[in-house]
């Protein structure tokens, strides 16, 4: 399936967000992460990922240290900060209206004796 | 083992290619590389050869074009200097040809402009009595043609270019029409502090009218540190020739100096104001590396003075002696310091942890606070014994001024350097604080004199 575009960019950052939620991590398990989370439906282009990462980074709501990867290569982790956290609370709760509205639209969509939650 | 190699080269061409993106930096590319580096790994794990794995990886990371234009967009300041960033390569060089017509004939307006009034029979720099005139009105023979090369380059909507015209028109209308005495005290003081007004100013035309922008203002401070590098070149290299001039036509029993003090002086001095900012434009590869030179040179020189100064006054004992000048000197002791952590601002990467250049940084501010503190205590001491003056006020206003900007920017220096806030809130303080200067700098300009009753 091919997601729309605007909605892909606009459940990013909440979704990367989320993700660093349940600890440190880099770019590239991030985009493993979100394969898995959205059984392989959801598809960026890798390399989108970065600038994403960094602009959270510079707002503040990630934080971000270079360590080692196990090949000994240079790896830039990511890690959710105290801004980031609060920032992704009044995301999920954003997200939780959005996806209640949907659910009660699609519920009639489908079987229009069905009434609004 | 030759498919080991040709793997490493193929990684190393990706790196070279990624690596001429002005908007990608190093570490980036160091970071993108790993990803790279992973997914081909994966890919190999899931049965590729290496080619297909390589060319997989590399497809998913996405076009490098797409790809570095987001970097672009996320970091304006890295390609500041291209100013747009979808700028089409095959029409830059027209839009430089240009913008070079347009700063040339600017300059030449600029450099006609201070010539005109001549022709009403105000002349440079004889007799004395007309210097007054050409005192005040210094910045608006020059700094209205910058604003029109600003407003031009960024295309500025036609509300725009009356919201800035505003300033300019109450500029000339201050300066003219207020009736200040010659070398009255105000009358120095709007001398100096209306160029600074306008040139706060011109920012408005620099950022196309996006002025309230954060990265605006910050583009603008930057521009402003190396049009100040420009203008000093340019104004080193104009002395040159002059004396050179007026040497060689003196072996010929001819007086250059008149033309020269008369024409070449001040028509080139207003000229230079355009063509720096159109060299700072188009020719910043150059300075660019020049701004953090600078800072790295004289941070620690300015620090080891003030630390100096500092002990040396504990050793003695010797308290600072308020003469006039001392509020002044002061003063410009806080500018240069404000200069100093602007300029390493601007040219800092504000992703980069803190450094032991940071901890410099902070300690230079603190001396430099320690010191103002002190001679503020004496100053202090001073008014209250001999009540305000206009230069007193002038430049005590103007001290507690860059003292609470200093104070705060320390704050959040060693905010930054415990880890608790990013660099960003740095930038944003002194960006948010720029209006307060172009208040500061108007007031005294426009209403000291009514305060202070043209004294």
């Amino acid at each position: 399936m091919n997601i729309d575009k605007d909605l892909v960019a606009a459940s990013a950052t909440p979704l990367v967000l989320a993700i660093l939620n349940e600890g440190e991590s880099y770019g590239y398990a991030i985009i493993k992460r979100v394969g898995e989370l959205s059984g392989g439906e959801l598809q960026w282009t890798d390399g989108m990922l970065y600038p994403l990462l960094h602009r959270v980074e510079r707002n503040g709501l990630v934080e971000a240290f270079w360590g080692r990867s196990e090949a000994g290569r240079g790896r830039k982790y990511y890690r959710l900060t105290r801004a980031g956290a609060e920032h992704l609370d009044r995301q999920r709760r954003q997200w939780q209206v959005v996806d209640q509205a949907m659910r009660g639209i699609w519920r009639i969509a489908v079987d229009p004796a069905a009434q609004p939650i | 083992m030759t498919n080991k190699e040709t793997l490493e080269e193929r990684i190393g061409q990706w790196r070279q290619y990624l690596r001429r993106r002005q908007a990608v930096h190093s570490a980036d590319v160091e970071e993108l590389e790993d990803h790279l580096r992973s997914q081909i790994d994966t890919l190999r794990g899931a049965g590729l050869d290496e080619d297909e794995a390589f060319l997989v990886a590399v497809k998913r990371l996405g076009d490098l074009d797409t790809l570095a234009r987001e970097y672009a967009i996320e970091y304006s300041e890295r390609i500041w200097k291209q100013l747009v960033v979808s700028a089409r390569s095959d029409s830059s060089s027209l839009t430089n040809q240009r913008d070079a017509t347009v700063a040339v004939g600017l300059a030449i307006a600029a450099a006609a402009a201070i010539k005109i009034p001549e022709l009403f029979g105000l002349h440079f720099p004889e007799p004395s009595a007309d210097e007054w005139f050409y005192l005040r009105n210094l910045s608006l023979f020059a700094l209205p043609f910058l604003a029109v090369f600003f407003a031009l380059k960024r295309r500025l909507p036609r509300s725009g270019w009356f919201w800035l015209a505003v300033p300019f028109a109450a500029a000339g209308l201050v300066v003219n029409l207020l009736p200040f005495k010659p070398d009255s005290h105000t009358g120095m003081l709007a001398v100096i502090h209306l160029p600074i007004a306008l040139w706060l100013m011109v920012c408005y035309a620099y950022a196309g009218g996006r002025w309230r922008r954060h990265e605006q203002r910050m583009n603008y401070v930057r521009f402003s540190g190396e049009w100040f590098i420009y203008y000093t070149l340019i104004a080193l290299g104009g002395g040159t020739l002059m004396g050179l001039t007026n040497f060689i036509f003196e072996a010929i029993g001819l007086d250059a100096e008149r033309a020269l003090v008369g024409w070449v002086l001040p028509c080139g001095a207003m000229g230079a104001v355009i063509i720096g900012a159109w060299l700072v434009e188009h020719k910043q590869s150059v300075i660019e590396n020049m701004a953090p030179v600078l800072t790295w040179l004289f941070t620690p020189l300015f620090t080891a003075l003030l630390l100096i100064f500092v002990v040396a006054m504990i050793w003695t004992g010797n308290g600072i002696k308020v003469e006039r000048e001392v509020l002044i000197g002061f003063d410009l002791l806080l500018v240069l310091v404000l200069g100093l952590l602007l300029y390493a601002i601007s040219a800092r990467d504000s992703q980069a942890p803190p450094g032991r250049f940071d901890v410099l940084q902070l300690l230079l501010e603190t001396c430099a606070l320690l010191v103002d503190a002190l001679a503020l205590w004496a100053i202090a001491a001073r008014i209250s014994e001999f009540g305000f003056s206009p230069n007193k006020t002038a430049a005590l206003g103007l001290n507690l001024l860059l003292l609470v900007n200093l104070v705060w920017s320390a704050v959040l220096y060693v905010r930054f350097l415990a880890g608790r806030a990013p660099f960003t809130r740095l930038e944003r303080w002194q960006t948010a604080y720029m209006p307060a200067f172009a208040v500061w700098a108007w007031f005294v300009t426009a209403l000291f004199p009514v305060i202070f009753n043209y004294r």
